[in-house]
C-alpha cells in the first residue's frame, strides 16, 4: 500500500476537529487542556508531513514544529500552574464554577 | 556565525539588557533597597526608551531577511514604551500595596519579557520568529493577570485569558501550516508573498486566511473572538489590565498590517478585503453595543477597547502607507487617552474599591482635577475636537477612502455612525461625574508624584498630539520612506 500525504493529513485534521469539539463541550479545565493539546499537536504534525511530502529538500517544517512543541510545553505549564491556584480557591476544577464575575 | 548580526537587534537587546538588570537588583539587594526598586526601573526604562529612539536604525535585514529593524518598526517600538512607561507609573503604587510588595520585581520583569516578545512580533519577517515573539508576548501576560494571588476574580480571569490564548495559538498555528503547504516551503515572508505572486487563489488559501485572521484576531479581541475580553479586563488588576488593552493591543495590530499586507498583500481583493470588512464592522458595533450596558468601569473601558480595536483595523483596511501612518498614530493617542482612563480608575479602586459607574457620581465635588482629566479622556476616546481622538479618527478614515471605493465608504458611514452612538456611553461617565446631583461617595484625596506624572503625560499628550501635526508628518515620513509595500491586487 502506498502511503501518500492524504493518509497523514486526514487524522490530523481529524484530530483537531475533536480538539475544537473537545473545547467546547468539556467542563473540566484539565480536560479542555488536553484538547488544546490535540489542537496543538494536528498543527505540529501538518507542518512535518508538508515538509515530509511537499518539500523534501528542506528542513523548515521539521524546525517549525520543534519550536512549537516547546511552546506548547511552555502554554501547558502555565495553564497548569493557574488550574492549580483556582483548585485552591474553589476546590474544583469545573469550569461552571469559575463563573463568578458580573455580566 | 556571523555574531555582528546581533548588533543589530539593538532595541530588543536593550530590552533584554534592562530585564536582566531589574532582575538582578531585585534578586541580590538586601529588604531594606528594595524600596528603590520602582525608581530604578522606571529611569532605566526611560533611558532605555532614549537610546532606542537616538541610536541611529540601520534599517537592515539581519538572519537572512527573518529580523528587520525599519525605522517604521522602531517608531512603533517607541509608541510601545511610551505605553510601557506609562503603565509603569501608574502601577507604582499598586505595587506597593500589601499582598503585591514581596514579587513586585517579578512584575516588572514580566513586563520587559512581554514587551521584548511584542518587539520581536513587530520586527520579526519569518513565521518562527513571529510565533515565538507572539508566544513569549502571551504567556507572561497569563501569570500577570493572575498577580492579584488573595482575589478570586484575578485567578478566573487568568484561566479564561491563558485558555483562549492557547486556543488562538493553535488556530493560528494551524492556519500557518496551510500557508506553508502553498508557500514553497518557507516560512519566510518575502517567499510566501512572491509564491502568491498573479493571485492564485484556491479554497485552502481562503481556510488558511480565515485561520490567521481568527488567530491573530484574538488576541486583537476583534468580534466574533472578542469574548474572553470583558470577563479578563474586569478580575486582572487593573494595572495589567491598563496594559493590556493599550500595550498588547498596539503590537498585535502592527503585526497584523505586516502580515496581511506584506504576506497575503496579493489576494487583498481576492480573499481578506470582504473578511476584513466583516470582522471590521461586527467588532465596532458590537463593541458599541455591549459597552452601553456596562456598569463596571474596568469592563466598560474593555468593551470600549473592543470597538476603538474595529477603528484600529481600519487601517489595515486601507492597506497602504498612509494606513500604517494613520493606524500608528490612532495607536498613539488610543495609549495616552485609554491611559488617562485607566490612571484614574486604578487610582481610585486603590484607594476606596470602587470600580462601578454610580460611585463616580459627583466626582467633581471631591475631586474636580481628576475628574477634568477623565472627562478629557472620554472626550479624546469619543473623538470630540479639538483632542487628539478627535484627528486620529479623521485621519485614519481619510486613508480608508483613499481608493474612492464605494464599499469603503459604506464602511467609513458605518463606522461615523458608531462613533455618534459611542459618545453616548462616554458621555455617560462625564454626566455621572459632573452633572448628577448625589452626594459623592468618594472622598478627596492626593495623588502621588508617579501618578501625577502619568496623568500629566496623558493629558498633554490628549491635548496636543492632534494639534501639533508634525506627529503625525513625521510619521508619514518615516513609513513612506521606510516601509516598502508590495503591490496590491
Amino acid at each position: 500500500m502506498d502511503l501518500n500525504l492524504l493518509w497523514y493529513l486526514v487524522p490530523s485534521v481529524v484530530m483537531f476537529a475533536c480538539g475544537v469539539y473537545g473545547f467546547v463541550t468539556r467542563k473540566n479545565m484539565i480536560a479542555i487542556l488536553i484538547s488544546l493539546e490535540l489542537m496543538l499537536n494536528s498543527a505540529d504534525l501538518n507542518f512535518a508531513i508538508f515538509n515530509r511530502f511537499l518539500f523534501p529538500g528542506s528542513m523548515e517544517g521539521m524546525v517549525f514544529t520543534l519550536f512549537a512543541i516547546a511552546i506548547a510545553a511552555a502554554e501547558t505549564a502555565i495553564a497548569i500552574a493557574i488550574i492549580i491556584n483556582i483548585y485552591r480557591a474553589v476546590g474544583s476544577t469545573n469550569v461552571l464554577e469559575s463563573n463568578k464575575m458580573k455580566h | 556565525m556571523d555574531y555582528s548580526q546581533f548588533g543589530a537587534m539593538m532595541p530588543e537587546l536593550i530590552i533584554l539588557g534592562i530585564f536582566l538588570l531589574v532582575f538582578l537588583f531585585d534578586t541580590f539587594t538586601p529588604d531594606n533597597g528594595k524600596k528603590f526598586l520602582t525608581p530604578f526601573t522606571t529611569v532605566l526604562f526611560l533611558l532605555g526608551t532614549v537610546a532606542i529612539w537616538i541610536v541611529p536604525g540601520c534599517s537592515e535585514s539581519v538572519f537572512g531577511g527573518m529580523y528587520v529593524d525599519s525605522p517604521a518598526c522602531k517608531a512603533m517600538k517607541c509608541i510601545l514604551n511610551v505605553g510601557v512607561f506609562i503603565c509603569m507609573l501608574e502601577a507604582a503604587k499598586w505595587v506597593e500595596t500589601d499582598m503585591v510588595i514581596i514579587r513586585k520585581g517579578e512584575f516588572y520583569e514580566l513586563l520587559l519579557v512581554t514587551l521584548f516578545g511584542m518587539y520581536l512580533m513587530i520586527s520579526a519577517r519569518h513565521f518562527l520568529l513571529f510565533i515565538i515573539g507572539l508566544e513569549s508576548a502571551s504567556l507572561p501576560i497569563a501569570a500577570l493577570v493572575a498577580f492579584n494571588k488573595h482575589k478570586y476574580e484575578s485567578h478566573e480571569a487568568a484561566i479564561k485569558y491563558i485558555l483562549t490564548a492557547v486556543f488562538s495559538s493553535a488556530i493560528l498555528l494551524m492556519g500557518l501550516s496551510f500557508v506553508y503547504a502553498l508557500s514553497g516551503g518557507s516560512l519566510y515572508f518575502s517567499d510566501i508573498a512572491a509564491s502568491f505572486n498573479g493571485g492564485m487563489m484556491s479554497t485552502m488559501l481562503l481556510v488558511a486566511l480565515a485561520f490567521v485572521l481568527a488567530g491573530i484576531g484574538f488576541k486583537l479581541s476583534l468580534v466574533p473572538f472578542h469574548l474572553w475580553t470583558g470577563d479578563v479586563y474586569q478580575g486582572a488588576p487593573t494595572a495589567v489590565t491598563a496594559y493590556l488593552s493599550v500595550v498588547s493591543k498596539g503590537a498585535a495590530a502592527f503585526a497584523f498590517f505586516v502580515i496581511f499586507v506584506q504576506v497575503f498583500g496579493q489576494v487583498y481583493s481576492q480573499a481578506w478585503e470582504w473578511m476584513l470588512y466583516a470582522v471590521i464592522i461586527a467588532t465596532i458595533t458590537v463593541g458599541n453595543l455591549f459597552a452601553m450596558r456596562q456598569k463596571n468601569m474596568k469592563r466598560f473601558m474593555a468593551f470600549s477597547s473592543v470597538s476603538q480595536a474595529g477603528y484600529i483595523m481600519l487601517g489595515v483596511m486601507a492597506a497602504d502607507t498612509l494606513g500604517l501612518a494613520s493606524m500608528m498614530f490612532y495607536i498613539l493617542v488610543y495609549v495616552v487617552s485609554n491611559l488617562g482612563a485607566f490612571a484614574i480608575i486604578s487610582m481610585i479602586e486603590d484607594r476606596t474599591g470602587l470600580v462601578s459607574m454610580d460611585d463616580y457620581k459627583g466626582l467633581h465635588k471631591t475631586n474636580p482635577y481628576i475628574a477634568v482629566a477623565m472627562t478629557l479622556a472620554m472626550f479624546s476616546l469619543a473623538g470630540i475636537p479639538p483632542f487628539a481622538g478627535f484627528f486620529s479618527k479623521i485621519l485614519i478614515f481619510t486613508s480608508v477612502t483613499g481608493s474612492n471605493s464605494m464599499a469603503l465608504y459604506m464602511l467609513v458611514l458605518i463606522a461615523l455612525i458608531n462613533t455618534i452612538i459611542s459618545l453616548y456611553y462616554y458621555l455617560l461617565v462625564v454626566k455621572a461625574m459632573w452633572i448628577s446631583a448625589d452626594e459623592p461617595k468618594i472622598q478627596s484625596f492626593g495623588t502621588g508624584a508617579c501618578e501625577k506624572v502619568a496623568l500629566t503625560l496623558c493629558v498633554g499628550g490628549i491635548l496636543l498630539l492632534g494639534l501639533v501635526s508634525c506627529v503625525y508628518q513625521w510619521l508619514v515620513n518615516v513609513v513612506g520612506e521606510t516601509f516598502i509595500l508590495p503591490g496590491l491586487n
